[in-house]
């Protein structure tokens, strides 16, 4: 028996599994972060898919990765670079390798890495680790193929089965190394495959033996790692992306104001998820419709807002052009409508599975005429699902447009969601004409709070027309009058500013930074995470993250003038320093701006906040 | 029981003479025969002089944005079937910017009374050709005359798919009613195109059927079941010859009633029906008035509905809580 390994204490540990896109590693990475969720770790992940749908298997663009970061303490971000990467061929080793640290840990399926394999990455010689420049210390170099083929050799199963627990094996040789618990695994795997037990067995079976080959080799000369909970917060939790906590806080919404929900969408990447995850729940009485287009999308959402359901149009930027007309129409018409843009890169098509925060001011500004309409921005892969919710409870109180942002990065991103309980979750109350109103009541009277009643079809004694024509405000009729259409645009701007929304809050070093950085909605978690850094090494530096950028915070520009130097960091050209230019006066910021495609990277941010710091 | 008056609205601001005055009035009428209440019905419009519509109907209703009257009017029907949704649209309205939802609602089958009126022109932006126009039409986007085909709405409806089209001149209150009620009768979207006349722009477009001398020389008003006959004393008919049609004189050539062709509005195959359509565009043929094609098939409201109650019984989960029981939790202590 080999000696005892020393067992090392971690705070965090970020672990990347990547393979062809068939390989399973998002099942691999999902169980990990279950796993060590359930222990009590925070958990944060990212799913990084090549643009092809299924490029030739073991070439370069069809490598698919699976970051999962678990901590100790909470994470803000999936993390920079791995601690581990699996890579379960060559193309995978060759492509991935640069997401890893220099001193990673390497796992590596050997027998994907034969002649033809090598060729396929293109590899210049058969010496492919000292031709990555690795320490071939630093890689768990196994036969993972041979050794899946020998655990499963007596299950009678066929060679394309066996091959598809191979991830199982990876899964089974982290879980060694982080020293995890396998029965939260198997339990994951025996309800994940309830109806085909004989699966369920042959992964389980796999994880196994992958754990063993760790335990029994040490694989090289490594530690094993230890990641303690230190921040627990006791809970029932599941794991969920961004775009379907989305889903799910639509579900929410509908189901505490007593509506249907419907959705119109046509599919789009990075947003098609959020449609099929509601076309899933008929049994909630979700009706989805998958429109001709973007246009129809928005159109009929407005048509079923117009009947009384929770109408919502998903898209991402492009299709948040073509939807602005329809947008406008609700605007106009004073309906409640949710338009979730789950943001990519662009302009046109631009980078379809890739993340930027581009569509900021398109949604603040871009349409014809005076059109004031609410914007949120969700602040990570959970919050989605409160976002989502709170859109979805002011589009329907207050009788307008609501914009939701997130984007490639927390759409399809993960983390651990401590299960809402609706009952305790705020009402929604849509403002409905009052009974008394009958027979006096016109399609323009205002609620004290400057909202539009709503009066729904199938409601007797209260028909009348709406439309996109600028209406009389108080006969409802069409009118031209000069006088009417200014004070109509004046009570559309009026009723949504004056929508309440919470004062924006500072996190860090509150009463003495030196240095706030601002941002809004997804980059929450880099930027937390950049400030926590920079405190760890003794700076005084505060965090404002904008999650209402329609209307703006109260505390808005107290905040902003309140530090001697302020960044406002966005993955855009600067669209949120430029829209707070021009809200608050003489607020002239720092700005960093990244439009990559990817998540900002800590260490960028720190780099470049040092030197605004000095 | 309802009247006219039930579901009429505010005074109609269009041009004196215009085609969409007589459809109106005879909408009205048609509504107060079928009898649905009127916060039971929804008009959903586009943008152009005939979208004006809903104006004038004391029922639910909006007029919307340009083209999107049918994708609008999708929503609606699939958020309430129990309204009765009416969506309106000009021949640009509903052909050329919404001519995408025009199809696509045919197609789905949505249970929609699409109503098309068609006067071959833009009036509301003052005299442009339409994708109604015939080719050669001379406007003022087109002062040499255009150089491309029009659309024929049956053939758009029957190559969407659709399962309804009728015909009626708007001048014409027995043949509109008659059409928009066996329209609201139909099960799923039903297409029914109304001829009517620009006064400014395109005077005298359907001058052959606007006036009842002109609808017994130029029309043939056709009936499910009904022998396929007209002309001031039904002496004309049509019979089938090779792939086509053919007029042809009762008593004349050795033909006899009995050879007259029986319309038949319920046949699935629409080859027909398509040519009955197509006729009289100066061919010889009188223009079809009437429904031509009724046939019944699975609407798309009603099966959502179905699939709602299939899933809901076949599901465990029936509220949001019990929706989050669905996946893979676990518990910190």
């Amino acid at each position: 028996m080999a000696e005892q390994l020393e067992i090392k204490e971690l705070e965090q540990v970020v672990v990347r599994f990547s393979g062809d896109s068939g390989d399973g590693m998002q099942l691999a990475g999902n169980i990990f972060s279950t796993v060590s969720a359930t222990v009590g770790n925070s958990i944060s992940t990212f799913p990084d898919y090549p643009a092809d749908i299924r490029a030739p298997q073991g070439s370069l663009t069809g490598v698919s990765g699976f970051q999962v970061h678990i901590g100790a303490s909470k994470v803000y971000t999936p993390g920079d670079l791995c601690d581990v990467l699996v890579a379960m061929n060559a193309a995978a080793f060759k492509t991935q390798l640069r997401y890893a640290k220099p001193d990673a840990t390497i796992i590596i399926d050997t027998d994907s890495f034969q002649q033809k394999d090598l060729e396929k990455a293109e590899f210049k010689t058969d010496d492919y680790i000292a031709e990555m420049g690795v320490d071939p210390d630093r890689v768990i170099a196994c036969p993972l193929t041979t050794m899946v083929k020998d655990a499963l050799a007596d299950t009678g199963m066929d060679v394309k089965s066996v091959l598809k627990c191979r991830n199982m094996f990876a899964l089974g040789l982290v879980c060694w190394l982080f020293s995890r618990d396998l029965d939260v695994a198997f339990n994951f795997l025996r309800e994940k495959f309830a109806k085909k037990p004989a699966v369920a067995e042959a992964n389980i079976k796999v994880i196994q033996a992958g754990y063993d080959y760790g335990h029994n080799t040490h694989s090289s000369a490594m530690n094993v790692y230890r990641i303690d909970s230190r921040e627990k917060q006791p809970g029932r939790y599941m794991d969920i992306t961004g775009n379907k906590a989305t889903a799910y806080g639509f579900i929410a919404a509908a189901e505490k104001a007593g509506l249907q929900l419907y959705l119109g969408s046509y599919p789009i990447t990075p947003a098609t998820d959020v449609l099929h995850e509601l076309s899933k729940h008929k049994s909630l009485g979700v009706k989805t419709v998958q429109c001709e287009d973007e246009i129809s999308g928005a159109a009929s959402a407005v048509g079923a807002s117009f009947a009384g359901a929770l109408a919502v149009t998903s898209t991402s930027g492009p299709g948040i052009c073509l939807k602005s007309e329809a947008m406008n129409l609700a605007v106009i018409m004073e309906l409640p409508l949710v338009v979730l843009d789950v943001q990519r890169g662009g302009p046109a098509t631009g980078l379809p599975t890739k993340s930027e925060q581009t569509d900021l001011l398109q949604v603040l500004f871009g349409r014809n005429g005076e059109s004031p309409m609410p914007v949120l921005a969700a602040l990570s892969p959970t919050d989605c699902f409160q976002a989502a919710y709170d859109a979805a409870k002011m589009a329907l109180e207050h009788m307008t447009p609501v914009v939701l942002l997130t984007d490639a990065f927390i759409a399809n991103g993960s983390g651990a969601f401590k299960l809402p309980d609706l009952d305790k979750m705020p009402a929604i109350c849509p403002p409905y004409v009052p009974e008394e109103l009958r027979g006096s009541w016109t399609p323009y009277m205002r609620a004290e709070n400057g909202t539009r009643y709503w009066a729904v079809p199938g409601r007797e004694g209260f028909t009348h027309i709406l439309g996109g024509l600028e209406k009389d405000n108080k006969t409802g009729a069409i009118s031209t009058n000069p006088e009417n259409h200014d004070l109509m645009t004046r009570l559309r701007a009026e009723k949504v500013a004056r929508i309440p929304v919470p004062d924006l809050e500072v996190e860090g070093d509150v009463d003495d930074a030196d240095l706030l950085i601002v941002g809004f909605g997804s980059t929450y978690g880099h930027l937390h995470a950049a400030m926590d850094e920079l405190r760890a090494a003794g700076h005084k530096v505060a965090l404002a993250q904008f999650r209402y950028l329609n209307p703006l915070p109260a505390n808005t520009a107290e905040v902003l003038k309140r530090y001697p130097r302020v960044v406002v960091a966005e993955q855009n050209m600067g669209q949120l320093a430029a829209y707070l230019r021009m809200k608050v006066d003489n607020f002239v910021p720092a700005q960093f701006n990244q439009v990559k495609g990817q998540p900002f990277v800590v260490s960028e941010l720190t780099n470049y906040l040092l030197t605004q710091l000095k | 029981m309802f009247t006219a008056s039930d579901y009429k609205k505010g005074q109609p601001r269009w041009c004196p003479g215009c085609g969409d005055h007589f459809f109106l009035a005879n909408f009205h009428k048609a509504l107060a025969e079928i009898g649905t209440a009127p916060e039971n019905i929804a008009v959903i419009s586009g943008i152009g002089c005939s979208s004006r519509l809903p104006h004038y109907m004391a029922t639910y209703g909006m007029n919307t944005i340009h083209g999107r009257a049918a994708a609008i009017a999708t929503g609606c029907k699939v958020t309430n079937p129990r309204l009765d949704v009416w969506q309106v649209s000009g021949d640009g309205d509903g052909l050329a910017i919404g001519g995408n939802h025009f199809i696509h609602a045919n197609r789905r089958n949505i249970d929609l009374n699409m109503i098309l009126l068609n006067n071959r022109i833009y009036g509301l932006t003052k005299g442009q050709y339409s994708p109604t126009s015939p080719r050669g039409f001379v406007s003022k986007s087109s002062p040499y005359g255009t150089v491309e085909d029009p659309f024929r709405p049956a053939e758009l409806c029957f190559g969407a798919r659709g399962h309804f089209f009728a015909r009626a001149v708007a001048t014409d209150a027995p043949g509109t009613i008659e059409v928009l009620k066996a329209a609201h009768a139909h099960k799923g979207a039903s297409v029914t195109e109304i001829l009517q006349n620009c006064v400014i722009f395109n005077n005298g477009t359907h001058e052959s059927v606007y006036t009842p001398a002109g609808r017994k020389k130029n029309a043939i008003y056709v009936r499910h079941g009904e022998r396929l006959v007209f002309g001031e004393n039904n002496e004309f008919g049509l019979v089938q010859q090779g792939f086509g049609l053919k007029v042809v004189e009762i008593g004349k050539d050795g033909y006899t009633l009995d050879d007259i062709l029986v319309h038949d509005a319920h046949c699935e195959d629409n080859t027909l029906q398509l040519k009955l359509a197509l006729m009289g565009d100066g061919d010889g043929f009188p223009i079809a008035l009437g429904v031509i094609r009724d046939v019944p098939a699975p609407t798309y409201d009603e099966a959502v509905e179905a699939q709602i109650a299939e899933v809901s019984a076949q599901k465990k989960y029936h509220n949001f809580a019990e929706l989050l029981e669905t996946n893979d939790i676990w518990e910190v202590k």
